[in-house]
């Protein structure tokens, strides 16, 4: 399919902040799609871009095959549903979600039917007559949503729209805004900081930071095959170490300097050159851990180490252990724990091994407070 | 709230010097003035014995009609014209940056630095045929040298606007200050072009500083009496002046205290009819003008 929402080479500054540098990004039809990162990192601004509500400094944006860059919010057949809902407080449910339509001046009958439907969709048809202030959160949130989806537009633009709900009624939305995805099948662009929303809900994710997009992809990929640190460490929990190549002896794979460690083998995916400086990211689930020492394999990184810190969480433990200096995390999925598994206890000495293939050499990064 | 007893009684005490201070001063008073209204005059200026409907017969004369119609109309057109100019003010002063908000109320307040019969005798000398607006008037060819600027209900309305300007934007602010802006984002979102998105949803969001601005202007307005009595003339006078004539020059307090009593419905009229809307409102469950 071919684009559908595309921005162009987008820049936007607010003062001495640059929100967004460069952006170019593809959004095909009917998909789902999520601008992920911390706060700040200007994935707001990019809807608010798509949205009218903002001018780029620079680039374009275009809609369907259009530059819709100069168009003003209500020449464009894009809607939002924002974080704070942004109910008219002096409409009924009914008002609000035929809002759009009102304005668009068509028959009575119609809106009256389209608001019929759209309250059935978010199943809300005994509250038409209430007033925002008294629903729930959730109620709130869905009437944004249908208030923005009565429109058809061509995207829909949703700005954390579950960010100000409790962790329950988060869950139990998320699963209806895929329904709703599913049924409209309208294109969303999806803005979150919140990395589970966006692997749950997204066919691809655009992880943003500092204006730029380091990393656009389906989750699993993202998360898999992190390109850069940065994405490493914001999507999910992962361990950095630190190193220089010396040198690599297939296409494959590198051997890695890290201090502490014997040659460490890493999956090289990026033609890296010997001499480079490198993060070595692995995930804390795919490493290995036990009191034995495994058997060796071409491309197993097996260490000592001793266990430093143990949080038993029923379904899995988190270990930390240290490894020729470094602080190592390791999370292991219980099977039968008590019948099969010996523990491992704080102090003591243990192995811990992962395979090349999880081991992506990224350029060096620290996350914030590491 | 209000059902238990203690707070009940703490209540009572904490609003009776209020209350009696409102007894005394203008309950009272007012009363009075509607007693008065049914009493003769006597030939040396006061009150005779017994009663009569005389003064309130006198009301129903083409004159009086025709100065309480003008009273009227005046206050509703001086209500009109400052709500439209305050409204925008209002709106630009909220959306401005921080910093610059202060300096623009101060603006607004200015005025009343000055002492408010100073600045009506300072439009009586920019208006007079030889002021500075009529001159430059005249010389841009707007207005012949014959056209009287002062003394005539146009420049009743005009000073009238001017004084109660301020009293308009500053409720009409208060409220569009603490007005989400982003409802108005979220309307131009879904297809209103800013004008409607502003009347669909601004105004309606700022309709308590709407209703407060009108009472702070109409009421005032329907008993003004030293504007219409300096820039005014015979044409522009108004219930005010009226009443004063009675009591100053005809010496007839009975007839200025039916005139007065007049007054007094006129206002109260407006009042009730906002408490009978807002009961009404929250019955449909919404309290009018309370931001929700």
């Amino acid at each position: 399919m071919a684009e559908f929402l595309e921005f162009r080479g987008v820049s936007k500054r607010f003062g001495a902040v640059q929100a967004v540098d460069g952006v170019s990004l593809d959004i095909k039809k009917g998909e789902f799609f999520s601008l992920l990162g911390p706060s700040g990192c200007g994935k707001t601004t990019m809807l608010r871009l798509a949205a009218g509500f903002e001018r780029p400094d620079a680039g374009r944006v275009f809609l369907d095959g259009r530059d819709i860059t100069d168009l003003p919010p209500d020449k464009r057949r894009v809607n939002t549903v924002f974080q704070s809902y942004a109910l008219f407080p002096h409409m009924t449910v009914r008002d609000n979600i035929g809002f759009g339509l009102t304005i668009a001046k068509r028959p009575k009958g119609e809106i009256r039917d389209e608001v019929d439907r759209m309250l059935g969709l978010i199943r809300m048809t005994d509250q038409g007559g209430k007033k925002p202030d008294q629903l729930s959160g959730g109620q709130k949130q869905r009437v944004a949503v249908a208030r923005a989806l009565v429109n058809k537009p061509d995207v829909l633009l949703l700005d954390e729209p579950l960010a100000a709900l409790d962790l329950k009624l988060r869950q139990k939305m998320l699963i209806e805004l895929d329904l709703i995805h599913d049924e409209v099948g309208i294109t969303f662009l999806y803005v979150t900081h919140d990395q589970a929303e966006a692997m749950s809900l997204s066919d691809r994710i655009a992880v943003m930071e500092a204006g730029r997009i380091e990393q656009i992809g389906p989750p699993a990929e993202i998360y898999e095959a992190p390109r850069t640190g940065f994405v490493a460490a914001f999507i999910g929990d992962t361990n950095f170490l630190d190193g220089r190549v010396l040198d690599c002896p297939d296409r494959e794979y590198c051997r890695l300097r890290i201090a502490g460690l014997p040659p460490v083998l890493g999956f090289n995916d990026r033609s890296i050159l010997a001499g480079q400086p490198i993060a070595l990211s692995v995930r804390p689930e795919k490493i290995h851990i036990s009191h034995e020492e495994p058997e060796a394999r071409p491309q197993r990184n097996a260490f000592p180490a001793v266990v430093e810190d143990v949080i038993y969480l029923g379904a899995n433990t988190k270990y930390w252990v240290r490894a020729g200096g470094h602080r190592i995390q390791v999370l292991r999925q219980h099977a039968r724990y008590v019948l099969d598994e010996k523990p491992l206890r704080w102090n003591d000495a243990c192995w811990i091994w992962w395979h090349a293939d999880d081991g992506f050499m990224l350029d060096p990064f620290r996350a914030d407070g590491e | 709230m209000g059902s238990d007893p203690i707070i009940k009684r703490q209540e009572w005490l904490v609003s009776l010097p209020t209350l009696v201070w409102l007894t005394l001063f203008v309950v009272v008073p007012t009363l009075l003035v509607f007693v008065i209204a049914f009493r003769p005059a006597n030939p040396y200026g006061g009150i005779g014995a017994g009663w009569t409907l005389e003064n309130v017969r006198s009301l129903w004369t083409p004159g009086t009609l025709a100065i309480a119609w003008r009273t009227l109309w005046i206050s509703l057109l001086t209500t009109a014209i400052s709500l439209v100019l305050a409204v925008p003010t209002g709106y630009t002063i909220a959306r401005a940056p921080e910093r610059w908000r202060n300096r623009l109320l101060m603006l607004v307040v200015v005025p009343f630095w000055t002492s408010f019969l100073v600045r009506v005798f300072a439009w009586k000398s920019l208006l007079h045929p030889e002021g500075l607006i009529k001159k430059l008037l005249e010389a841009a060819g707007l207005v012949g040298p014959e056209t009287t600027l002062l003394y005539n209900p146009a420049a009743v309305v005009l000073v009238m606007v001017y004084t109660f300007l301020p009293f308009t934007i500053l409720p009409i602010y208060a409220t569009a200050e603490r007005f989400d802006f982003r409802l108005v984002e979220a309307a131009r979102d879904l297809g209103a072009r800013p004008f409607q998105a502003f009347r669909r949803v601004f105004l309606p969001g700022i309709r308590r500083g709407i209703l407060i601005a009108v009472l702070v202007v109409f009421i005032p307005s329907l008993g003004s009496y030293i504007i219409p009595d300096l820039v005014g003339g015979p044409g522009g006078e108004m219930i005010g002046n009226k009443i004063a004539q009675r009591v100053f020059t005809d010496r007839n307090l009975p007839q200025a205290a039916a005139l007065s009593a007049v007054l007094v419905l006129a206002v109260l009229a407006p009042l009730v009819g906002v408490l009978v809307l807002q009961r009404k409102s929250r019955k449909a469950g919404i309290v009018m003008g309370e931001s929700p």
